[in-house]
């Protein structure tokens, strides 16, 4: 594929709004993870919880979409300056030659757990301040977005669990391929909820401690909340050293089972395959890699695996999701946002929480932070169902 | 704003008084009447027996569906990109997870959280055909099928491969049918191929546009505008009378998708 620029970036989980934030957390070494407190849901594990969110109130004309997922896509946007780039961007380009692909797992269900529990007394109706296209609708996050930077292009909602914020970056790469779009805002937002919560309490997938990805007594994972964005654009015909691209997406299926990865993680190579494929890239030329890294003892297993078999044992890699939980469906697109941070400050974060690397596992898992100037980095995202999608970034260099 | 053409080579249909693209097509030119019978979802043998109990309706649905349409193009499924595009996910899985959510012991079972996750078909589609290749699961409300459409359209151009295009709705129990009103459940497929083959039905262009979408003639226009995989309808009413035409459908509020069908003769 042809390169494409992230001309703006943003990322804000519980790990900090904005980018300063998020390396300064990242450089100390800091997770965002505390014990879980989350409205009224009181499990033995913790979250990653974005501090601020129920403080946003959108615009006024857009009071339908008020919940808590739109209310931390809007923090999210108004960092870093992103969405006065997207409205520069709309300007240059058009609006209607903008598009927005968002990824999202459970959009809004939180105002519809809720409004369950107002529902009214004999005819079982929910409240009727309940907007299902505001807030339940798994586009609302999208619908939003566009309305409130006033694109006018094609958009669409991917939801395919945690592989979903991944998926954007290939579904607008091949929008502008095709001449479609001249841009596309991409990214993130999955926000805290009971669904989640519960869900992965009772699949017995949640961590009773802070999470522990690759480490050799794993116990699973921690649920965080992020709102991640970048702007893609063609690269101008000097690129300008130092600008973060996308030099590759590769998707494949699992076919395997709804919730457990392929246990050799032959989906999760192959979708690293296809990515170093339409990167036009080796396994050598690879840097650094961002895991998936879930923490659960299969997903680490299976990943580790597919990255020995694809990329050797030799690159160096971690998973952040020690620092900012597990995002869901903003995982991919707060991932590729820590990868283009590392690519720009030229340092591999290492691991969180882990203590002792799963003799297992055979690849360098990095439990420490390392200098490094880093050419291309790889990022993987599994989600349920079997959806796998790895994205290769690298710095424009001269 | 043209996106990459493609062939139509099989098409999976199922809906209110719908079994199948072959029989419905009549009925879809206005050459026969529209008999409004419900929605009648076949049993599936393709999945393992277990997953078999598991599935929900809106899958049982999606799968029945794009399995018609991978037949009718005589295509390998293993061998196909899917694209799955639903308004919603399973309706009643969710209203069940709320109910449990809304009272006190909240237990959710592992096969209700697994089949809350919006590309549950998806997923279910590759236990199914064994297919590795890429698939996704997307969105845009009431303009869901045309986002789709815009989708496997796009994955169409470069590849070997078809692409089967999936487009599911299924409905809500009350309290959220009231919020969401689906009346009945509706799934359209197509098999798209990049290159002309002799399945082949018709070629389809489409562009993005601000022109409102068309209507369908009589009863099938209420049914268009009830459920929203069925704004696939004028598309379907085109490729029915094996012609050469153009139609707009739904899909942003201020944007619609333009199709061109030529039949293949």
């Amino acid at each position: 594929m042809t390169p494409l620029a992230l001309s703006a970036f943003t990322a804000t989980s519980s790990l900090g709004t904005g980018l300063d934030a998020t390396l300064q957390a990242l450089l100390e070494r800091r997770a965002g993870l505390a014990p879980c407190g989350f409205e009224t849901v009181r499990l033995p594990t913790w979250i990653g919880e974005v501090a601020g969110v129920d403080a946003q109130s959108l615009p006024a004309p857009l009071g339908e979409f008020n919940c808590r997922n739109n209310r931390l896509a809007l923090l999210g946007l108004a960092q870093d300056g992103f969405d006065c780039a997207v409205r520069a961007a709309a300007a240059r380009h058009g609006p209607a030659r903008v598009g927005l692909y968002l990824g999202t797992s459970t959009s809004g269900i939180l105002e519809t757990e809720l409004a369950y529990r107002r529902r009214q007394p004999g005819s079982g109706a929910l409240p009727a301040d309940f907007s299902y296209r505001g807030a339940h609708s798994t586009y609302s996050v999208a619908a939003f977005v566009r309305a409130h930077l006033a694109l006018a292009g094609p958009a669409a909602v991917i939801s395919s669990a945690c592989s979903s914020s991944a998926k954007v970056f290939a579904a607008a790469q091949r929008a502008i391929a095709a001449g479609l779009i001249d841009a596309a805002v991409v990214g993130g937002v999955d926000s805290l909820c009971l669904t989640t919560l519960y869900g992965f309490h009772f699949l017995q997938l949640t961590a009773p401690q802070p999470c522990r990805p690759f480490d050799r007594t794993r116990d699973g994972i921690c649920i965080g909340e992020a709102a991640a964005f970048a702007l893609l654009e063609r690269p101008g015909s000097a690129t300008a050293e130092g600008t973060i691209l996308l030099l590759g997406c590769g998707e494949s299926s699992d076919a395997y089972h709804m919730s457990s990865p392929q246990p050799e993680g032959q989906g999760a190579a192959a979708a690293m395959r296809a990515a170093l494929d339409a990167a036009g890239l080796a396994p050598e030329d690879i840097d650094y890699v961002n895991f998936h890294g879930t923490g659960t003892p299969g997903n680490d297993s299976a990943e580790a695996q597919a990255v020995a078999a694809v990329l050797g044992a030799r690159v160096p890699g971690s998973s952040t999701k020690g620092a900012t939980g597990h995002t869901l469906g903003a995982a991919g697109a707060l991932e590729a946002v820590i990868c283009a941070l590392a690519l720009r400050h030229g340092f591999m974060p290492g691991g969180l929480n882990t203590r002792e690397i799963d003799p297992l596992l055979t690849v360098d898992y990095l439990l420490d932070n390392r200098a490094a100037r880093l050419r291309r980095v790889l990022s993987n995202s599994f989600g349920f169902g079997g959806s796998n999608c790895s994205l290769v970034l690298g710095r424009a260099a001269h | 704003m043209s996106l990459p053409g493609a062939w139509i080579e099989g098409v999976g249909l199922i809906g209110p008084g719908l079994s199948d693209w072959p029989t419905a097509a009549p009925a879809l030119t206005g050459s026969a009447p529209w008999n409004q019978a419900a929605t009648c979802v076949p049993a599936l043998q393709v999945l393992p027996a277990a997953e078999r109990r598991r599935a929900g309706l809106t899958v049982r649905l999606a799968l029945a569906t794009g399995l018609q349409a991978v037949a009718a193009a005589r295509a390998e499924a293993s061998r196909l990109n899917a694209v799955f595009t639903s308004s919603s996910g399973d309706g009643q899985n969710c209203h069940e997870i709320c109910v449990e959510l809304a009272g006190t012991q909240r237990q959710i079972s592992p096969t209700r959280f697994h089949n809350s996750v919006h590309n549950a078909a998806a997923g279910y589609w590759g236990i199914a055909t064994g297919a590795r290749t890429a698939s996704t699961a997307l969105c845009a409300h009431d303009g869901s099928f045309a986002a789709g459409l815009i989708e496997a359209l796009l994955q169409t151009a470069g590849r070997a491969h078809a692409v089967l295009l999936v487009a599911h709705d299924a409905p809500y129990p009350s309290p959220l049918r009231e919020a969401r009103p689906i009346p009945d459940a509706f799934a359209v497929a197509l098999v798209l191929s990049p290159r002309r083959t002799a399945a082949a039905l018709a070629r389809i262009g489409a562009r993005l546009t601000p022109q409102p979408g068309d209507a369908m003639p009589g009863p099938l226009e209420a049914l268009r505008q009830a459920i929203p995989a069925a704004r696939a309808l004028p598309l379907l009413g085109l490729l029915a009378r094996a012609q050469r035409g153009t139609t707009v459908l739904d899909y942003l509020d201020d944007l619609r998708l333009a199709v061109e069908i030529e039949a293949c003769t």
